[in-house]
């Protein structure tokens, strides 16, 4: 099957043996990448006798699985652009310090760290911070803030989309500070020989040039939240609100017998969300760096 | 000095400080709180330093808790075997490609970048049937989920050794050295991998990141790495799963600020970062 | 619609300082430019020259010292407010822009109507001769052409002067060349006063009324290409412009005795009783002369004309201009007499 096109690519005067060279990596990829992709895909429309079947995509049309559809995209909306702006602000500061300053490699180090490694550590940080005798409650409670009974912090609307947000915005800087230190200095003094003020420059040059690489970090920002599933599992510990941890749920052993698929349609269905994200998201990617190489 | 142009840059800075004060006060927060949790005494009084004590005592660690032990070590054997493979597999592939097949490196960069679009969760979904066939075949140790991190780590890893083959112009390299009598397999170790030091340094920092911050793989596969651990202990002994958090953060923030000061790309960089570096960028001097 | 009409305005530069990095950029550059003049601004780089065109362009502020442009003192005034046309080096379009867009850019923001703009800006297109290009993306032009799109969109606002940041440098040799003389050609249809700054004396040369050779933030001589060229008032001048041979000479006066014949010295010449005379390549004859006390080291056909290395009795290799029909006749190793043939030239001490 993967034959065909690669003749087609190669063309005539290709001696074979070469061919033998990137065997291992086919085989390796088509066995961890390849074939569970088609396990979702085809699993997706196979029933419990693996018979052909629409009905688990049906079963994605239920109250439980659209809600948990529904969190998830506003979640991930929520943080995508408020992580953004935030991030977009702070990439800007951080662009106007000297290439070299320490200031600079703290800041993105500490993104860098921020933005990986979130998840686990970062949910029970804020589990310590806002619980009963945390630091964060008694800060809040010295302003005059009733914290109440302290759910806050686990509900997907609430607490959940602040702590998405700490490791949002840190992925928003790593992502979008390459596209703002890629402006050039040239095109501001340039505007300025041409008598544009700050505003003329941000709004006519600046703005419309940055523009692609935002939105494009803005989006994947948005497949970043959508898949994430450490942090709200270390923080949602009764209930399926969002997509991950529904689908997590179809893997346990208390699934009943025959609809174990639906779990991959509920997969299939994160699959092509994701992909079309990804998709804009390379193409305005591609918009952008043709700009910016010139 | 003296001018507009002056008085610009220091509105400038003033804005950066500030903004940058604000939002690393803001990261700071929870962290602190997280801190300041682990130092407290039963009910909420007083001060212990009890915790981190433990933490210190290695074999306090070993014999309270197990688990913690098995999911770092754990954690440590992958983030070694990882990238190991990662490079097995990559780099003589891509080098191959581009020196000898270079039909088929838009198909290469496709299969690497696809990992983007295949969340964890749905490769755990997918992984299913192969990981009975892999525990089947070679047993059932944690250390094979280093395959699928593989597959995690890909894009990343592929971006990053892409741009370094792209700028030691491999083929010329190869070219000259062919001329002068080398076997292919000569090119490779002797003219190919000294000139990629950087970028597999790079692609196999991204990978060890990776492999670290990894828990859904691993909890939904029921292996128990640092991530699942500190989990895990999370539900009973919740200062302590707290202090390795920080532990494990600090020690992160630590080895990336460090690497900053060598030069190599972070895990951050993008094409851009890379593209601008290489061409003469007329800067106006600082002040 | 017609071209405006020549629009010279005076430039004055005076006594301009600037340090930073504990570096003095500028030490009291002092540079008269008159209305309509072409002036290059020549030197090696760290010279200043560009910390110069950037003071007057209000890109850089100078710690002292005053610039004034057709009368107005233009110091404290920012750079949006100057009305000049600047052309940088490189990556100065806005990528995001067609050409038409770049240069259009400038009127829209003095407020012209739609039809004077486009008008206009057709016309600075056709000057440049990019009218068939103007709808395309910097991205999809040659490094010369987005250069001349720089050039049409910092005129297409009628500036007081126009300043030219080492426009060619980035371009291939050829189209080099002939974009310097379409600079050129344009200037003197459009008459803006010009400041043009350039590493390459070739090109200085080439295109200005008068060029300003630059050293560690000063002025070392500001002249027509001509008289810099046979009479340069510094070693720094002599040594920059033009190839120079350093032949060491016996002094008596304002004449210096070498190769056999006698050079008279330029004003500023070092005095006796020995000193080293700069002479130019083709201020020195060579001749076959079997008892010649020199001898060739090499002989190449350079077109136009060409260059034997000599090396005299001392060990000094002298370059010489040959014609290009007797080059071939030198050949590594042949014995050869050298005379001066009596240009004046400029003597430096050791």
């Amino acid at each position: 099957m993967a034959d065909a096109p690669r003749g087609r690519a190669l063309g005539r005067h290709r001696p074979s043996s070469a061919l033998l060279g990137v065997v291992p990596f086919f085989a390796y990829t088509t066995v961890f990448l390849l074939i569970p992709t088609l396990v979702v895909l085809v699993g997706a429309f196979l029933d419990g006798n693996n018979g052909f079947t629409f009905g688990n995509v049906q079963a994605l049309t239920t109250p439980a699985v659209m809600r948990a559809l529904r969190n998830s995209v506003v979640l991930s909306a929520v943080t995508a652009v408020g992580g953004a702006v935030i991030g977009g602000i702070l990439a800007y500061a951080v662009s106007t310090a000297k290439a070299s300053s320490v200031t600079k490699r703290f800041i993105t180090s500490l993104c860098g760290v921020l933005a990986q490694f979130g998840g686990v550590a970062l949910a029970f940080a804020f589990t310590a911070s806002f619980g009963m005798t945390g630091l964060i409650t008694l800060w809040l409670n010295n302003m005059g803030v009733d914290t109440g009974t302290g759910f806050w912090l686990y509900g997907w609307n609430k607490g959940l989309m602040l702590v998405y947000l700490y490791f949002q915005v840190p992925l928003m800087v790593i992502v979008f500070l390459p596209a703002v230190e890629g402006l050039r200095p040239q095109w501001r003094e340039a505007t300025e020989t041409l008598g544009g003020s700050t505003w003329t420059f941000w709004r006519r040059v600046a703005g419309p040039i940055l523009l692609p690489s935002f939105v494009g970090a803005m989006l994947l920002l948005f497949t970043n939240a959508f898949s994430a599933y450490a942090t709200a599992k270390a923080l949602i510990s009764q209930g399926t609100p969002l997509l991950p941890l529904q689908i997590a749920g179809t893997l346990s052993s208390e699934v009943i017998l025959g609809q174990e698929n639906v779990g991959k349609a509920m997969a299939l269905a994160m699959v092509v969300v994701v992909a079309v994200v990804m998709t804009a998201y390379v193409l305005l990617d591609r918009r952008a760096s043709r700009w910016m190489q010139r | 000095m003296s001018g507009q142009r002056a008085a610009y840059r220091r509105r400038q800075t003033a804005f950066r400080w500030v903004a940058l004060t604000v939002a690393v006060a803001a990261f700071a927060a929870p962290l602190l709180g997280a801190f300041d949790f682990t130092t407290q005494g039963p009910g909420g009084n007083g001060r212990t330093a009890e915790t981190w004590l433990t933490l210190v005592d290695v074999s306090k660690v070993t014999t309270d808790y197990p688990a913690l032990r098995e999911g770092f070590l754990a954690s440590v054997s992958l983030a070694i075997v990882t990238p190991l493979v990662m490079l097995l597999i990559l780099v003589p592939t891509m080098t191959w490609v581009r020196l000898r097949l270079p039909g088929l490196s838009r198909t290469v960069e496709f299969i690497c970048l696809l990992p983007l679009t295949v969340p964890a969760i749905v490769l755990v979904v997918g992984l299913g049937p192969v990981y009975a066939w892999v525990y089947y075949l070679l047993g059932s140790s944690t250390l094979w989920l280093s395959l699928a991190y593989v597959v995690l780590v890909l894009p990343y890893a592929y971006r990053s050794l892409d741009a370094g083959l792209r700028a030691i112009d491999v083929r010329t390299l190869s070219e000259a050295a062919r001329s002068l009598g080398a076997s292919w397999f000569t090119v490779m170790r002797r003219i190919v991998l000294p000139n990629l030091r950087s970028a597999v340094l790079s692609a196999s920092f991204l990978s060890v990141a990776l492999v670290l911050g990894e828990f859904t793989i691993a909890l939904l596969f029921s292996k128990k790495n640092l991530q699942v651990a500190m989990y895990e202990l999370g539900k009973s002994d919740a200062k302590i799963s707290v202090a390795v958090g920080l532990l494990a953060l600090a020690f992160a923030f630590l080895v990336l600020f460090a690497m900053s000061f060598v030069g190599s790309s972070t895990a951050g960089s993008s094409p851009f970062a890379r593209l601008r570096r290489s061409r003469a960028v007329r800067k106006e001097p600082a002040a | 619609m017609t071209l405006a009409p020549t629009r010279g305005t005076a430039v004055r530069l005076t006594d301009l300082h600037r340090v930073y990095g504990g570096v003095a950029a500028l030490d009291g550059l002092t540079l008269h430019i008159e209305p309509g003049e072409f002036v290059a601004l020549l030197g090696p780089s760290g010279c200043g020259k560009t910390t110069a065109l950037r003071c007057l362009a209000g890109l850089e502020d100078p710690d002292s010292g005053t610039v004034e442009v057709g009368g107005h003192d233009l110091t404290r005034v920012p750079a949006n407010k100057r009305d000049m046309g600047m052309v940088f080096q490189a990556y100065s379009l806005f990528p995001h822009m067609t050409a038409r867009q770049n240069v259009e850019f400038g009127l829209e923001l003095r407020g012209r109507d739609r039809a004077t703009r486009q008008a206009r800006t057709a016309e600075m297109l056709d000057l440049v001769g990019l009218d068939t290009h103007a709808d395309k993306y910097a991205h999809q032009l040659s490094g010369g052409q987005q250069q001349r799109v720089a050039l049409a969109r910092a005129l297409a606002i009628e500036p007081q002067v126009l300043l030219l940041d080492e426009p060619l440098s980035a371009l291939d040799a050829k189209v080099r060349a002939q974009l310097r003389d379409e600079i050129r050609r344009i200037q003197l249809e459009v008459g803006t006063t010009t400041l043009f700054v350039t590493h390459d004396q070739e090109e200085a040369l080439a295109v200005a009324d008068r060029v300003g050779v630059m050293s560690v933030g000063r002025l070392e001589q500001l002249a027509p290409p001509a008289e810099l060229y046979s009479a340069p008032q510094t070693p720094f001048v002599a040594d920059f412009v033009g190839l120079t041979n350093r032949v060491r000479a016996r002094v008596e006066g304002t004449t210096a005795h070498l190769l056999g014949g006698s050079v008279p010295l330029l004003p500023g010449s070092a005095s006796g009783p020995e000193a080293l005379v700069l002479v130019r390549p083709e201020g020195v004859h060579v001749e076959h002369a079997a008892d010649g006390t020199a001898s060739v080291v090499s002989a190449s056909f350079l077109g136009g004309h060409g260059r034997v290395i000599v090396r005299i009795p001392d060990g000094t290799l002298l370059t010489v201009q040959v014609a290009n029909t007797e080059v071939t006749g030198f050949a590594p190793g042949d014995p050869v007499s050298l005379s001066p043939r009596g240009d004046a030239a400029l003597a430096v001490a050791g």
